[in-house]
């Protein structure tokens, strides 16, 4: 296998670094291996680079440099943003947050109720969108955090989080959003909105895996995680990751360099996928919210056949690298937690695939994918006793 | 992504047998849609009714319940019903090189569409000596509720494939992959093939809700066990319920949110929310959906 003939659509797993970012890392790993926080130039040199990442990510997201925490990854922002909130807002036992989420706050939420914190979980209609009403009602005065994602990862689907936060600071709530899947994919300006705390992923913007961001709001009561040294302003403790902070600080100018790009030629490439894809294979079905969608994401399920067939025949005949939200492909025995609160239908559960675009997609690949997944959909309805005249 | 060896790959994607036999002798049918792999096996005799003449599948599922299916079709084509009948799983994993232990259940599956089939044909044919698995009385129960397991199924996935842990019944069988209440059973049933000694009885009683509850103390225990075990479960599939009242031993229950609509709400009523008051209050109670 030749990796120039990857068809790479699996970008809400991870991207590719950008030929950019790499550039501007290595000479962190190589020349420049110095602790920031050591006295010497040599060490200045790095907590320089770590100043000018700060501002390009603050500038990404609409946000002041101080706002900005380096993390190791999108969980751990997720997780250091909840477990704060529980802390300081002492009295408060509750946590509301949706039933479509990444396991990254799902989990952690599963795990919160166990130890006796009353979570509430918002459902999701048929489209996976959420009911402001159903937030109204169950946000109350004993809510220490209201924690919804701003995209999802699966489907794609955009959720209201300045909504939501405004209604959390009502009742004297915190506001988290997992923001994984957003930034960089849709303008973002929290100096806008009431957001307490987001969390972003430097793998899912052309940095490298292993570096991530809380932004935490200034006066926002915030209690660190990690603790250990004084990194990170006393926020986050821990030798700082220099050349992944450099990394991701040259994405973050990349992501916003681009951010029209996504609006129009990745959202192009996904709609035509979707157009080529709906014209030519058996039964398939859009999942998510039309009207409010990342522009890079398509979920379509085909009925009556299972994913991970798909998924795998994709890949013996175009080397076409996608995703799907089957059983089969997760090492669980049940499907999408999110496809099964939007209550999918059983014939679609089990068929679902996601195609997920970035910048580097190029019409030739989504060509050749219209071309040959329809056969492949095909076939394996010819093998399935189910959806048959 | 699983790592799957060449054989499985080549059946996967060059499966042979595929399709329906018209005048098959036995049909059998194993899974169903909600549980993500199901097979349909048609076997078609020679003229002296003995030896396997043809036979063709369709499956949904994934590349190793596909590859699994079609091997087992290669593997019966030929045999006379004595020989094909003391096949088992291992042997499917064994003709396609390997699979991965969490996919053994595709092999599993295969084998008990063959048995289906050959029960089909029995039914049809009691005078040709059919060789037909007889399950024993009582171990048709349903120890897994979330993919239909039955007690046979499980004793026969432990007995064939020499199992010790639960994990490892669950990639058998499947069963315990869903939302786990039954592990305990299946470690029952494990220890009870394999001779492990059971736990003293008395720590199990300990557990027993009392078999004497004030009305007022049922009451204040069917309360608890909604608001903190059933309701909570339900929400983290995005459903909910309400408990509306309770007459005698009959707990009247409404489902909401994405219960409601829940082609499985029955299942999901009887089996866990009934299940669990059972377990938590009392075992008289019964569970009346309201609408």
């Amino acid at each position: 296998m030749n990796e120039q003939d990857i068809i790479y659509v699996d970008n809400n797993a991870t991207t590719a670094i950008a030929p950019e970012v790499f550039a501007a890392m290595e000479p962190f790993l190589t020349t420049w291996y110095g602790n920031p926080s050591s006295p010497h130039p040599f060490g200045s040199r790095c907590a320089k680079v770590m100043v000018q990442s700060r501002k390009a990510v603050a500038e990404l997201i609409g946000a002041e440099p101080e706002e900005i925490i380096f993390t190791s990854c999108g969980t751990e922002s997720d997780n250091a943003a909840i477990m704060s909130a529980l802390e300081t807002q002492k009295g408060r036992r509750k946590i509301v947050t949706c039933a479509v989420e990444h396991p990254a706050v799902l989990s952690t939420c599963h795990f919160l109720q166990k130890q006796g914190i009353h979570v509430d979980f918002l459902s999701v209609d048929h489209q996976g969108r959420i009911n402001l009403d159903e937030a109204r009602a169950v946000i109350d005065d004993d809510t220490a955090l209201v924690t919804v994602m701003w995209a999802n990862n699966e489907i794609g689907n955009l959720y209201p989080v300045e909504e939501l936060a405004a209604i959390a600071h009502e009742h004297g709530a915190l506001f988290h959003t997992d923001a994984v899947q957003a930034v960089g994919k849709i303008p973002i300006n929290l100096r806008q909105s009431q957001i307490d705390f987001l969390s972003l992923s430097g793998h899912k913007l052309h940095a490298p895996k292993g570096v991530g961001v809380l932004y935490r709001r200034r006066f926002t009561p915030f209690l660190p995680y990690l603790i250990g040294g004084h990194q990170e302003h006393g926020q986050r403790a821990g030798t700082e990751n220099v050349a992944s902070i450099a990394a991701l600080g040259k994405a973050a100018e990349l992501a916003m360099e681009h951010l029209r790009d996504e609006q129009c030629t990745v959202k192009a490439l996904r709609d035509r996928l979707e157009q080529g894809l709906l014209a030519s294979c058996m039964d398939p079905v859009v999942n998510g919210d039309p009207e409010h969608r990342l522009p890079n994401t398509s979920s379509i399920c085909f009925k009556y056949i299972e994913g991970e067939a798909i998924l795998l025949r994709m890949y013996q005949a175009a080397h076409i690298c996608a995703s799907s939200g089957s059983a089969c492909t997760s090492g669980s025995l049940e499907p999408s937690h999110v496809l099964r609160a939007m209550g999918l239908d059983y014939q679609s559960l089990h068929g679902s695939i996601r195609f997920s675009f970035s910048r580097y997609n190029i019409q030739d690949e989504v060509d050749t994918i219209i071309r040959v997944v329809p056969p492949i959909i095909s076939a394996l309805r010819d093998l399935s006793p189910f959806g048959r005249k | 992504m699983w790592d799957y060896t060449e054989k499985v790959m080549d059946y996967f994607l060059h499966p042979r047998n595929i399709g329906e036999i018209a005048d098959a002798e036995g049909i059998g049918e194993v899974g169903n849609i909600v549980c993500g792999d199901a097979m349909k096996l048609y076997v078609k005799l020679a003229d002296d009714k003995k030896t396997i003449a043809d036979v063709k599948f369709q499956t949904f599922g994934c590349a190793s319940a596909i590859a699994s299916s079609s091997a087992l079709t290669e593997m019966l084509k030929g045999k006379t019903l004595a020989d094909a009948a003391k096949l088992t799983n291992q042997d499917i994993a064994d003709f396609l090189g390997e699979l991965p232990e969490e996919k053994m259940h595709c092999s599993v599956m295969g084998m008990e569409a063959f048995q289906a089939a050959l029960i089909d044909m029995h039914k049809k044919h009691p005078d040709w000596n059919v060789p037909v698995v007889i399950e024993e009385e009582g171990e048709n129960r349903i120890v897994c509720q979330c993919f239909s397991v039955t007690e046979a199924r499980i004793r026969e996935a432990i007995k064939t494939n020499h199992l010790t842990t639960v994990e490892q019944v669950t990639h058998y069988t499947k069963a315990g992959g869903g939302c786990g209440g039954c592990k305990p059973d299946i470690q029952e049933i494990l220890d009870d093939i394999n001779g492990n000694k059971k736990k003293s009885s008395d720590d199990s009683a300990a557990a027993r809700p009392p078999s004497q509850l004030t009305n007022l103390q049922k009451i204040a225990l069917i309360q608890s066990t909604f608001d903190d075990i059933i309701r909570p479960g339900l929400k983290a599939d995005g459903g909910d319920a309400q408990l509306i009242d309770i007459d005698g031993n009959n707990v009247m229950v409404k489902l909401a949110g994405r219960c409601a609509s829940c082609p499985s709400a029955i299942q999901t009523l009887k089996h866990w929310v009934e299940a669990k008051l059972r377990e938590k209050v009392s075992g008289a109670l019964n569970v009346v959906e309201v609408k």
